[in-house]
């Protein structure tokens, strides 16, 4: 099928179904993939498929910005960087093989990196969304600063597409690291924990640091010089790179165990934390994964009150995928869907009932 | 820049700049409650007792403006609590009786976000000033929203951390305005803006409601309003306290200076160190006017017959750094560069930085008033936007000084007037409108880093459709439905737009011809 392997501008046809569906006010789905369907509440609606509006919009590497129909398979998107000796620096989850840079964007998922360079959200710099309207409008832009109007763009990353369609979002890239070393050390978690906040004030060049109950794995980032002196400090054993590509897409043996997945959101300095199950860190214990079959509300009153979150990526009755939001909190969030998507066409329920 | 605005502004002309005016004007940015001023004052007296209220003609003086003073309006009444409840208890009282209300920081602000309503009161957060707490070890710092930007960092230093966003008012601008106005800096590149180092704001909604938004953890779930808020502009709410991220100070920094015989040699430069797989921590570059009223004022050592020079600072580790200055030399040099300085030591860093950060007094030595334009673009757009300044800079009469955070794409045109020769302001506005109108058609945006605010309300119709103001104004309602927080700044009415847009008929179509004209 062409229109699957070549660029495609099928913005006209989605906005199409978007005002047929207000027409008939009917819900809809918006899906790519569905490598991430997993992720968050079920939802009932015609489904929309984002996948035929895909291709790269323009990328000029040297103004480090790029732009992207929102079907392009992130595979697609990450060779284009690459070929270019570039990256999107928060190193998106994919999840399937075909995952698409809508599902990154809509998702808000960021890989190891993310504590010392950023989530998706810190790289959006632009999108256009098809909104609850109908309209085909466009926010932010394709330039690193720019404090126009409200930040429509980065509120749509982690929106679960339940404030409009997102057709097009405009990415800051990065150059690749020039170096980059991975590293095994053997260390109790609490004691590793430690050590992070050490070497976090020293600067040492942290680009990941993952703890799976047996050992510290670490990876490093930077020039040759800065790489060699931390890999001296540190000391430790090699690690296969490929051990970060296995953490992100949940291919470690860890993820393997068949009880309930979840993320908890934790503040820096936390703690390493007694509760039932297994329990694997990322993101220098900012981001920690608990194979556990603890009661949902007990373990969300625990995290809440080391002020985190906890999602849950295997969610049933019993489980609802997204941390209660505070009551007040709550109402100006149903305010804002009600505001952007006034027909509930958008993947409703996706995030929360009541949104 | 003490000076008065003159007269009346011209009558309505060809040049559509010329005839908007940016002050409130209720025909076109919509009819405020009218308040009766002795029963307000009453009530805030009643409702707050001990708390600082300002209503006297010379008490209010002071208040009358922010950073963009050639706008002066007197509020009603000036507030100054001190606590939060006190925040939320003016709020709750202002909601019920339909007062609008305008939040002021330090008042540092360029672009008039803080600029007061006549029939309003203006919140004051200067008494907020407390560093509420630092954990080195969490890396974050809790302070309240009156904390000057310098002083974060000055308290986070004895721990080896900083705060990385540094605007150029750093010493005196607070927190809270960064929040609002999203503020950058000359590191953003690298480091980001307020939004990129933020972790959590509470905020009391026009209701007096109390929301945190963000948390101490790197995200928090449903929608992101952390990151809608920031830049907001203080028309969703009042920040009352903030959560940054700390970072660690890098061990070293190094500066390149490198001279060009032209401006477009040294905008390739700047791609080609991108190209080169380099992210500096700084790339400024100066056009000659600036250098020349740069090196007049400071004396740092920049070469005056240069017609650009670009400031490259480079931190890091030591070893990178080392190997990047190595680096960006050689492609300074292919570059064309005609003169290549690396800093010998921190005083001649420092000395460097000096001219650049005092660029804008400098050229305030050569004209007796100057109005600086903050418009982003695509680097690649760069030598066609300087050739266009250069072209409005002759047709208005008026010269430009272009000093340009050519990292990020950030350009601050300087245009040079005297504000005590008749209609000098009005042309220099006007041609800030065009400056921005052309970084609006490369693809960029009106403002980079110092708001929208009343200053370039008129712009933001060149640069948004009116659906696209629409469903900001939809946003607006979600946070404040009686649209009764700082009215009239950032997003401009439909109306302003369509009279605006009269005024500059393209192509035969009036824009926004389903609008009625009045």
């Amino acid at each position: 099928m062409d229109a699957m392997t070549a660029s495609h501008d099928a913005a006209q046809a989605l906005q199409d179904e978007v005002q047929q569906a207000i027409a008939q006010r009917q819900p809809l789905r918006i899906r790519g993939s569905d490598s991430k369907r997993h992720l968050g509440r079920p939802v009932e609606g015609i489904e929309i498929d984002a996948r035929l509006h895909r291709g790269i919009v323009t990328y000029d590497p040297t103004e480090l910005v790029v732009t992207v129909r929102t079907g392009t398979p992130l595979n697609e998107l990450e060779a284009a960087l690459e070929a270019n000796g570039q990256m999107l620096p928060c190193e998106p989850p994919h999840f399937g093989p075909n995952a698409t840079v809508g599902g990154m964007m809509a998702t808000g998922l960021s890989g190891p990196r993310r504590p010392w360079v950023g989530s998706v959200r810190d790289f959006v710099l632009g999108t256009r969304i098809i909104t609850g309207e109908g309209k085909h409008l466009r926010f932010g832009g394709e330039v690193m600063k720019n404090v126009a109007g409200y930040d429509l763009s980065r509120l749509l990353a982690g929106s679960f597409g339940c404030l409009g369609l997102i057709t097009e979002v405009s990415f800051k890239v990065l150059p690749k690291p020039r170096t980059s070393a991975s590293l095994q050390l053997e260390l109790d978690p609490s004691r590793a924990l430690i050590k992070l906040a050490e070497w976090e004030r020293q600067a040492i060049p942290l680009a990941g640091a993952c703890h799976d109950g047996r050992a510290l794995y670490i990876r490093l980032e930077g020039g040759e010089g800065s790489v060699a002196a931390a890999r001296d400090r540190i000391g430790g054993d090699a690690l296969p790179a490929t051990f970060w590509t296995n953490l992100r897409e949940h291919r470690l043996e860890f993820f393997a165990d068949p009880r309930p997945l979840w993320r908890l959101s934790l503040p820096n300095h936390t703690p390493v934390l007694d509760l039932p199950g297994t329990v694997l860190m990322d993101w220098a214990g900012a981001q920690r994964w608990l194979k556990s079959d603890m009661d949902a509300a007990a373990l969300r009153h625990r995290i809440e009150q080391l002020g985190g979150h906890a999602t849950c990526f295997t969610p049933d009755n019993e489980r609802e995928p997204f941390h209660p939001l505070a009551p007040a909190l709550l109402k100006y969030q149903r305010q804002l869907k009600q505001q952007m998507d006034p027909h509930g066409l958008f993947n409703p329920g996706r995030l929360y009932a009541e949104l | 820049m003490a000076w008065k605005r003159p007269g009346p502004p011209a009558q309505k002309q060809q040049d559509r700049y010329l005839a908007m005016n940016i002050l409130y004007d209720e025909r076109v940015d919509g009819v405020l409650p009218k308040i009766d001023k002795a029963s307000l004052i009453k009530a805030l007296e009643a409702a707050l007792p001990g708390v600082q209220v300002l209503h006297e003609r010379e008490d209010l003086k002071p208040y009358e403006c922010d950073g963009l003073s050639a706008y002066r309006t007197t509020p009603m009444a000036v507030v100054l609590p001190s606590t939060v409840e006190q925040v939320q208890t003016l709020m709750r009282l202002c909601y019920e009786r339909n007062v609008p209300v305008v939040a002021r920081g330090a008042g540092t602000g360029l672009s008039g976000g803080a600029l007061p309503l006549e029939q309003g009161v203006l919140l004051v957060m200067a008494k907020f000033n407390r560093i509420l707490e630092i954990d080195p070890d969490a890396r974050r710092a809790r302070v309240q929203p009156g904390v000057r930007n310098l002083a974060i960092s000055q308290a986070a230093n004895p721990y080896g951390l900083y705060y990385a966003p540094d605007p150029s008012s750093q010493i005196a601008c607070s927190i809270g305005g960064n929040v609002a106005e999203n503020a950058g800096g000359v590191h953003c590149l690298k480091y980001g803006l307020t939004v990129h180092n933020i972790l959590k704001v509470e905020i009391v909604t026009m209701e007096g409601e109390r929301l945190t938004l963000g948390s101490e953890a790197l995200d928090s779930p449903g929608f992101d309003l952390l990151a809608l808020f920031t830049g907001s502009e203080g028309l969703l709410g009042v920040v009352i306290e903030v959560t940054v991220k700390l970072l660690p100070k890098p061990q070293t920094a190094k500066v390149l200076m490198a001279s060009f015989d032209d401006i477009e040699k040294a905008g390739r430069a700047v791609a080609d160190i991108i190209a080169a797989g380099i992210i500096p921590g700084g790339l400024e570059m100066m056009d000659n006017l600036s250098i020349r009223a740069a090196e007049d004022f400071i004396h740092a050592g920049y070469p005056v017959d240069a017609q650009a020079i670009l400031l490259c600072e480079l931190d890091g580790v030591e070893s990178d750094v080392h190997a990047d200055c190595d680096c960006v030399r050689e492609v300074l040099a292919r570059a064309g560069a005609t003169e290549i300085r690396l800093a010998r030591d921190e005083a001649e860093r420092q000395k460097f930085w000096a001219g650049r950060k005092n660029a804008f007094p400098a050229v305030g030595r050569i004209s007796p008033d100057y109005y600086c334009m903050d418009g982003t673009i695509p680097r690649r757009a760069l030598p066609g936007v300087l050739k266009g300044i250069e072209a409005l800079s002759e047709r208005y009469g008026l010269r430009v000084a272009n000093v340009f955070h050519a990292g990020d794409g950030n350009m601050h045109p300087l245009i040079l007037f005297d504000a005590n020769q008749p209609g000098e302001l009005e042309r220099a506005e006007a041609l800030g409108g065009k400056i921005l109108d052309l970084c609006v058609e490369v693809g960029g945006s009106i403002t980079g880093e110092h708001g929208v605010g009343r200053e370039k309300i008129n712009s933001m119709c060149t640069q948004f459709k009116p659906d696209e103001l629409t469903l900001f104004h939809a946003v607006k309602k979600v946070f404040d439905a009686k649209g009764l927080l700082n009215p009239g700044k950032n997003v401009p009415t439909l109306h302003r737009c369509a009279e605006f847009g009269g005024m500059h008929i393209h192509h035969g179509k009036l824009p926004f011809p389903e609008l009625e004209r009045f």
